[in-house]
């Protein structure tokens, strides 16, 4: 079956690729970009280690249509940091110990971005629901709360 | 195994795609079909899909609300008018989900899933759809009954009244993992009242039957009467007839049954 061509930008550069259709947009990246940092955790939308933003907004990367992607820009957690400093989110969750096997970390770094992108000042229940869709089965979750809730007081979050 | 992806311009075409292949489906946010790609469902060889605007219009200025098939669960939470929705579309999933998931998909959504179409079902909704031979509008309790033979189709829009006051309408998911869970069971319902005495109720239930169903003994116990402690009793007393629930990892079938009634009291007694 002849591959598809697929041209998007990747974490603010443009990439050119062939997919088979019907690859989704995790394969997309890690096999073909690259890009490891977007997981593969269930393949149904119910972990969200694969969370990634597409233009601006969250999206699971495991059910999104790889073509559906022509022309729009995704970002994953490889381009979050600013060279070698960390994105502030990062340093909190650092900080906090909002990490342990880090395989949720992820997703969850990427769906509070996308919550602090549009609200720098969430409350407690704000962060609970903007990651209620990513499971951590290290963590207990608080750490993660604590973190975002750190990154959003320091008042580095950046858009 | 890779699959034709075939994207047309305007419904009409995506009908006829989809009409005329029976391994084709068609891919609205994606929460169903990829899901079943990335299990390896071999039954899907073709998906289809439409980028015509019409799909992801919202309208609802007017007593009809309109919402396209493609329209997400983050638009309607988007929108101020459809705030009697924000329930039952912030009741799925998490952000990503909502930002993906759509209207039309979630009427395919086997159980525990399909929050959204009990709303739809409580509001005797109509469903748009297109098929190979043209577009008709199917009553939403019809649609479901015949869910598994309109994969062939194209939903365009579900259309529905606006409920007549906020208390008119309520929802209530049942679910073990708060925020976020699949549902042990769904309630919705819709108790427009004509003086002091409710006219037209309509009560629909999740994850009570393999497709959202409505639940017409308790709705008998509701018509014509005032929403009291009486009428509420017998509603939820009648709430598990005509039900058949199933087992699954959330709640066994005779939970579900146990629980119906329960959930239905506090929907109708307005208790959290």
């Amino acid at each position: 079956m002849a591959k598809t061509p697929l041209q998007f930008s990747h974490n603010g550069r443009d990439v050119a690729i062939f997919v088979d259709g019907g690859t989704n947009l995790l394969v997309a990246l890690r096999e073909l970009i690259g890009d490891m940092t977007p997981k593969f955790g269930c393949g149904q939308g119910g972990c969200g280690t694969c969370s990634v933003l597409i233009d601006g907004e969250l999206h699971l990367s495991c059910l999104t249509l790889a073509e559906t992607i022509a022309g729009r820009s995704v970002e994953t957690l490889d381009g979050i940091k600013d060279g070698p400093n960390l994105h502030p989110l990062q340093r909190a969750f650092a900080d906090n110990f909002a990490a342990q096997c880090g395989y949720c970390t992820p997703g969850m770094l990427m769906a509070a971005k996308a919550l602090l992108d549009r609200n720098p000042q969430p409350s407690r229940a704000e962060v609970v629901e903007a990651i209620s869709g990513n499971i951590c089965r290290c963590t207990g979750y608080e750490p993660i709360i604590n973190a975002v809730l750190a990154a959003a007081s320091g008042g580095r979050a950046r858009a | 195994m890779p699959v034709t992806v075939k994207t047309f311009t305007n419904t009409h075409d995506a009908a006829a795609a989809l009409s005329s292949d029976r391994s084709a489906r068609y891919l609205g946010g994606g929460t169903l079909v990829m899901r079943a790609l990335n299990e390896g469902d071999i039954s899907i060889s073709t998906v289809v899909r439409a980028s015509d605007q019409a799909m992801t219009r919202i309208d609802a200025s007017g007593s009809r609300i309109t919402l396209g098939a493609g329209v997400t669960f983050a638009r309607i939470l988007a929108e101020r008018d459809l705030a009697f929705l924000h329930g039952p579309a912030r009741s799925i999933g998490g952000p990503a989900v909502r930002n993906m998931g759509t209207v039309g998909g979630n009427l395919f959504a086997p159980v525990p899933y399909g929050d959204f179409t009990v709303a739809m079902l409580a509001l005797d909704a109509m469903v748009s759809v297109q098929g190979g031979l043209g577009g008709r509008e199917i009553p939403i309790d019809e649609f479901l009954q015949s869910r598994d033979r309109q994969t062939g189709v194209l939903v365009l829009a579900i259309s529905f009244a606006k409920p007549g006051s906020a208390d008119a309408f309520r929802y209530r998911k049942i679910a073990r993992i708060k925020p976020k869970g699949g549902a042990v069971i769904t309630l919705a319902a819709h108790l427009p009242v004509n003086g002091s005495r409710i006219v037209g109720a309509r009560v629909a239930l999740g994850s009570m039957a393999p497709t959202p169903i409505r639940a017409r003994a308790a709705e008998r116990a509701l018509e014509g009467r005032a929403l009291d402690a009486s009428t509420i009793s017998a509603a939820a007393t009648a709430a598990v007839e005509g039900t058949s629930p199933g087992d699954n990892a959330l709640a066994s079938a005779w939970y579900r049954r146990e629980i119906v009634g329960v959930h239905l009291r506090r929907l109708l007694s307005g208790q959290e």
